[in-house]
């Protein structure tokens, strides 16, 4: 596209983010301070993310960007054509056939290999935020590896609940040293997230942060002894494609109370459908 | 005699602008032991026990801490992380105000648990029970467990306060007015409660108080301090009922009697 440099960033903005990058790749869960840019969207759309993937983005690269594990919903669109346009790189909607996957709340329910990265658009990095206020002292907390308060929340979830109630952006252990927030996705993701083959990059736009999750790096959810990390999922299948294992989104389809389950990976549930019309 | 002291400071000055807030002072305090810094307000009480515990550094002098293995290191030298992880564990703090120290949105045995969570307890049926125990043990009943601290009344707070401090079993704890800003009733209670937990697990305290009842009740000895300075030092009965210098004598007169 005439006017913009590739992939729409300067290269020296694509440098300083690659640095931050080479150093969050390099201590496994902790927050790097970036300097992030202005993007054509607004935060809590992706800017951190956006960034990231700029900033890897090589020609040969071909992309895949799900929101809420969609490919077709407007931010997944509007991203994908962004780069399409910005870098004239090919994108894909299959899992498989992506070196680079820009996600917001989702892990693909396919395995990922060796060679791709994972960019995921992170709205709060610090973990501790919502317990400790002050960031100096979180950032204190995070250099001691003081991180019995995060126990103190597990455990009035489960005083209060009798369980961890939390449901997203499950807080873990990164490598035995850092805890770190995995951003929105559902804790039923987490699982995906230790010792994954593909490189997972985390970016926070508004909050300038980058982070890192090399391949196959130990990322532990936290738990107690006698209340062990479990994830969930709707106890439905997917009216579409009849997967009992993969993680549901409910939609709501009528005035009625009509209502459908369906996978929230759509690239999982179409390969699933063209799999099932193919024999017939 | 002097070497297994548990902590020992010596020619500790710090001022305050102008204004002097500790004049060469020095302090010992032997395991098991409860001292008393007594003085009106603005004395350098509350300033002393914030550089014995390290939260303040001094602009001259040391504090030395004796670890139960015997090795004796200086408080303001260590290592942010070795002082904090000294807090945590061999130490306490209970600050005149509970609300400062609690966790006001966190149930009373999750404020109890915090330390052990802190410390790397992960097993929450055992936390649970450790809090139950430290709720029973400062006279709180086992069914508040769950309740959050702002539905307790004050004295029920500094017990709370008290509970989550010693629940780690600490070797020393500082005091700062643990009874101020409480009726008479409740502080006789408490007093006897901090002064049958001391005895009880042999804990070194270090206690400012501007009552001197609080101090004949609970110390075994006492520091007289005026403008920074000590003037006078001393087993509790000896310095409280035979003081020495007219500023302890003046402190001493003027304890209304009931």
């Amino acid at each position: 596209m005439n006017g913009y440099n590739f992939a729409y960033l300067d290269e020296q903005t694509k440098r300083m983010i690659r640095r931050a990058l080479l150093k969050a790749v390099a201590i496994p869960g902790h927050q790097i301070p970036f300097g992030s840019r202005e993007m054509p969207l607004p935060y809590g759309w992706g800017t951190g993310g956006i960034q990231v993937t700029a900033a890897v983005l090589g020609p040969q690269d071909v992309l895949k960007v799900i929101d809420q594990g969609a490919d077709d919903t407007t931010n997944a669109v509007s991203i994908r054509r962004f780069f399409a346009r910005t870098a004239g790189i090919a994108t894909t909607t299959h899992t498989s056939d992506a070196t680079i996957i820009q996600t917001r709340h989702r892990i693909p329910e396919q395995g990922l290999r060796e060679g791709q990265i994972l960019v995921y658009q992170v709205p709060m990095p610090e973990p501790l935020a919502k317990l400790e206020p002050s960031r100096a002292e979180t950032t204190r907390m995070h250099g001691l590896a003081e991180y019995g308060l995060m126990h103190v929340k597990l455990y009035e979830d489960i005083t209060r609940y009798g369980h961890v109630s939390i449901s997203y952006d499950y807080p873990v252990m990164v490598a035995e040293r850092y805890l770190m927030s995995p951003s929105p996705i559902p804790a039923y993701d987490n699982p995906k997230l230790h010792r994954n083959p593909a490189l997972q990059l985390f970016g926070a736009g508004r909050e300038k942060r980058l982070y890192a999750i090399p391949p196959y790096t130990a990322v532990r959810s936290l738990d107690f002894d006698d209340h062990p990390f479990r994830t969930t999922r709707a106890p439905q299948h997917c009216d579409l494609c009849g997967d009992d294992a993969s993680y549901l989104d409910e939609v709501v389809t009528d005035n009625q109370g009509g209502r459908m389950f369906v996978c929230s990976d759509t690239d999982h549930c179409e390969s699933r459908r063209a799999k099932q019309e193919q024999p017939a | 005699m002097t070497d297994d002291r548990m902590l020992s400071a010596s020619g500790l000055n710090l001022r305050f602008g102008t204004v002097p807030a500790l004049v060469d002072v020095a302090a010992e305090l032997w395991p098991g032991e409860v001292l008393a810094i007594v003085g009106e307000s603005g004395s350098g009480k509350t300033t002393l026990l914030n550089v014995l515990s390290g939260h303040m550094a001094p602009q001259s002098g040391q504090v030395l801490y004796r670890a139960p293995d015997g090795t004796e290191t200086d408080v303001h030298a260590m290592s942010a992380p070795m002082l904090r992880a000294l807090h945590r564990s061999d130490w306490g703090f209970v600050h005149q105000n509970p609300r400062d120290a609690l966790r006001m949105g966190v149930s009373a045995g999750g404020n109890v648990g915090e330390r052990l969570m802190a410390q790397g307890s992960r097993h929450y049926g055992d936390i649970r029970e450790a809090a139950i125990a430290w709720l029973a043990e400062v006279e709180i009943d086992a069914d508040r467990v769950d309740d959050l601290p702002r539905t307790f009344s004050g004295g029920m707070l500094q017990r709370l306060q008290i509970a989550r401090t010693l629940v780690t079993h600490p070797r020393l704890v500082f005091m700062d007015e643990p009874t101020g800003g409480l009726d008479v009733s409740v502080q006789a209670r408490l007093l006897d409660l901090i002064r049958g937990l001391v005895a009880r697990l042999g804990i070194a305290v270090v206690l400012v108080t501007h009552d001197l009842a609080v101090a004949r009740l609970l110390a075994h000895r006492v520091m007289v301090m005026q403008r920074g300075e000590v003037v006078e030092t001393g087993l509790t009965d000896q310095v409280l009922d035979d003081p020495q210098h007219p500023y302890t004598q003046l402190l001493v007169a003027s304890v209304l009697a009931a």
